[in-house]
């Protein structure tokens, strides 16, 4: 049978130095605090947290020896409490959190279009092995597929700039891409992100 | 009198904190101490 011990008598050991009890004193008002809190927070992990910074404001009190003993010890700790479900509410109404569900996820929305890390060396690389690539090319062709893919030139431009037709600058570019395929496939490269 | 025939008594769980929040807290009460002197006081947490 568990003896009821007076709280004052309860504090006045903790201070003397007993810590079991503190654990008394907690257990016997675990769930009077804790319902008061849920009932102002409706959430458990919440409730969880806020006893937590109740009892540690009121173990830093009793420690540093500034508690006056007026036989009003849970008056106390439930002021304590109601001031911290005070700062919840003001922080959270400062910050409000918006959890999504499983049929609303906020990331489809907003997300990074950056490459990861990972994804980023492998484009690096892959940009690396085809400007060799390209170097293998014939004088004429690689003129023409740089233009046309890295300087974003038209095909009339590029005819203009290379004194050819249209119809040749084009046959180079079809040419410098299938010998691209080809260099490609002898030498087994993969070039895929 | 009117009697209740509910078939799942007592099923609502009281809200209490977890016996991890307890033994964190009496861990936290053992590492805390407070030293004056000077009349300043020093707070050490010892873990």
């Amino acid at each position: 049978m568990e003896v009821l011990i007076d709280d004052s008598l309860l504090i006045k050991n903790y201070i003397n130095g007993d810590e079991r009890a503190l654990e008394i004193l907690i257990n016997k008002h675990n769930s009077r605090i804790s319902g008061f809190i849920y009932s102002k927070v409706n959430d458990r992990n919440i409730t969880e947290d806020i006893f937590q910074d109740t009892f540690i404001k009121v173990i830093r009190t009793l420690k540093r020896g500034t508690y006056s003993e007026e036989g009003k010890f849970l008056p106390w700790v439930m002021r304590i409490a109601h001031n911290l479900i005070i700062d919840h509410f003001r922080k959270t109404s400062r910050m409000p959190m918006f959890e999504g569900s499983d049929s609303f996820n906020i990331f489809s929305f907003v997300s990074d279009d950056r490459l990861n890390i990972e994804k980023q060396m492998i484009k690096e690389q892959i940009d690396c092995d085809l400007n060799l690539l390209i170097e293998e090319l014939p004088a004429d062709q690689k003129q023409v597929l740089l233009m046309r893919i890295y300087r974003d030139m038209s095909f009339k431009e590029i005819s203009e700039i290379t004194g050819v037709s249209i119809n040749t600058a084009l046959g180079r570019m079809r040419y410098a891409l299938i010998n691209l395929r080809k260099i490609i496939e002898r030498n087994n490269i993969v070039l895929t992100n | 009198m009117e009697n209740i025939y509910a078939t799942n008594k007592k099923k609502c769980k009281l809200v209490k904190a977890k016996p991890e929040t307890i033994q964190f807290l009496l861990d936290y009460s053992k590492s805390l101490h407070f030293v004056e002197k000077d009349g300043i006081v020093f707070q050490s947490n010892l873990n």
